[in-house]
């Protein structure tokens, strides 16, 4: 099997078990008691923002293998996993407002991780306008490596920037030194979501790839 | 390493040579300065906002601006009769021809910034002479790693389409982290607050400038090797 059907094939399982992501969430995941059934967005708004991070991150180690190994394969890569990333970036960008209108009264707010968030939406867009504004296909590469890297590392300095400026944000329920403060039920379905985006993930790359291979 | 340094100077001359020559760039960063900062004045109601709560925003704004603007014409002027091609050719290191592109572009910078900031006290009236070295310092700070940024990404969006648009959209991501901390120790200082309770923001400045004058440094021979 060819590169695009493996990734049509993948994104198809993906998306199939996005749908049973949905049902075990809607139907069999116990309702927050506190935020309601607006919390349901949390399944789908958490994943999408670690499939975009995770996108970020790829397209940042595309750009330093590309420029250590000088090999076009990685820079295909990170341009698929920037465009991917986009995605990805809007879903999380679209489900965050909807959950923090009813459940913190406003839209949007200038807190640490929506600033970083919707600062790597614009560093996708930023990178994947440059590949469009240079011709040659070895400078492009180059010139998108760079951008790719500076990006990543500029990430965490302006979560820290922001962080010590004000945050609202939950705090970290998951991912933190204690045991996750969320009852089992909630933490498998929102674990299972994160396999499905990882793998939805994989499937969108795969075949953007395809598609960059077969230009 | 001196070697790496003297060629570095030897870059940096070149283009402040031109640059005292034409003056061209420098006068139109400065008349941009002083038009950002009318547009400040009229932008807001003086009735309303208190000159002093409005005056970091002023400053770090009009200085962003006019450094992105400015960071254009770095790399510009080298590709008229090509030549970014004989600066490839000649026996410097790239790291630096990059070292001296940075030093020219943060002189250029750091002279508007200044006559900025004389222009912002007569304008606006802000009583900035009693915290000048630590407001300088801190100018200083923020301006090391964005300007590294904006040197390194203006060598590439030169030869781009679109490159007058281009430099602001990739490069003001970058510029969020210094504008914060600047903006924040600007308040304080300016509010009479001591400058140790700025500390953190300060090592966050510098923790950035560092980063980003060595991963600029490193990266900046993949802009420009064929």
């Amino acid at each position: 099997m060819t590169q695009a059907p493996r990734g049509r094939w993948t994104t198809a399982v993906a998306l199939l078990l996005l749908a049973g992501v949905y049902v075990r969430a809607l139907a069999f995941t116990p309702t927050e008691i506190a935020q309601g059934p607006a919390q349901k967005i949390f399944y789908l708004h958490v994943p999408a923002a670690w499939s975009a991070m995770l996108s970020m991150a790829l397209v940042g180690l595309g750009g330093i293998l590309f420029l250590f190994l000088k090999d076009e394969r990685y820079d295909r890569f990170a341009a698929a996993s920037a465009e991917v990333g986009t995605v990805f970036s809007l879903v999380m960008l679209t489900t965050g407002p909807l959950w923090a209108k009813p459940i913190w009264g406003t839209w949007w707010t200038w807190d640490a991780r929506l600033t970083l968030t919707l600062m790597m939406f614009f560093l996708f867009i930023g990178y994947q306008l440059l590949r469009g504004a240079v011709a040659d296909p070895g400078l492009r590469a180059r010139y998108s490596a760079v951008v790719g890297i500076c990006g990543l590392v500029l990430l965490p300095f302006i979560h820290l920037s922001v962080y010590l400026f004000r945050t609202l944000h939950p705090r970290p329920i998951v991912l933190k030194p204690s045991a996750p403060s969320l009852p089992p039920e909630m933490l498998i379905t929102l674990l299972v979501s994160f396999a499905v985006f990882t793998l939805l993930y994989i499937g969108f790359v795969v075949q953007r790839y395809a598609i960059g291979e077969s230009r | 390493m001196s070697d790496l340094l003297r060629h570095a100077w030897l870059v940096a001359r070149k283009d402040l040579q031109v640059e005292v020559r034409s003056r061209t760039a420098f006068t139109l960063a400065l008349v941009f300065t002083a038009l950002v900062l009318v547009v400040f004045e009229y932008g807001r109601d003086p009735t309303a906002v208190p000159t002093l709560d409005l005056a970091p925003s002023i400053l770090w704004v009009t200085f962003s601006f006019a450094a992105v603007l400015a960071l254009n014409r770095a790399f510009q002027a080298e590709l008229e009769n090509d030549a970014l091609e004989g600066l490839l050719l000649a026996p410097i290191s790239r790291h630096s021809l990059f070292w001296g592109k940075l030093a020219a572009n943060l002189a250029f910078v750091a002279l508007v910034q200044v006559i900025g900031l004389v222009l912002f006290v007569l304008f606006f009236n802000v009583p900035v002479w009693r915290v000048l070295g630590p407001l300088g310092a801190t100018m200083a700070l923020a301006s090391l790693g964005f300007i590294a940024v904006g040197t390194l990404f203006s060598a590439m969006v030169v030869r781009t389409r679109f490159a007058e648009l281009m430099l602001p959209v990739l490069l003001l991501p970058f510029l969020l982290p210094p504008l914060i901390a600047a903006v924040t120790i600007t308040t304080q200082l300016l509010g009479g607050r001591p400058l140790s309770e700025v500390g953190g923001w300060l090592r966050l400045l510098a923790a950035y400038d560092l980063t980003f004058v060595t991963l600029a440094t490193l990266l900046f021979p993949a802009t420009v090797t064929e």
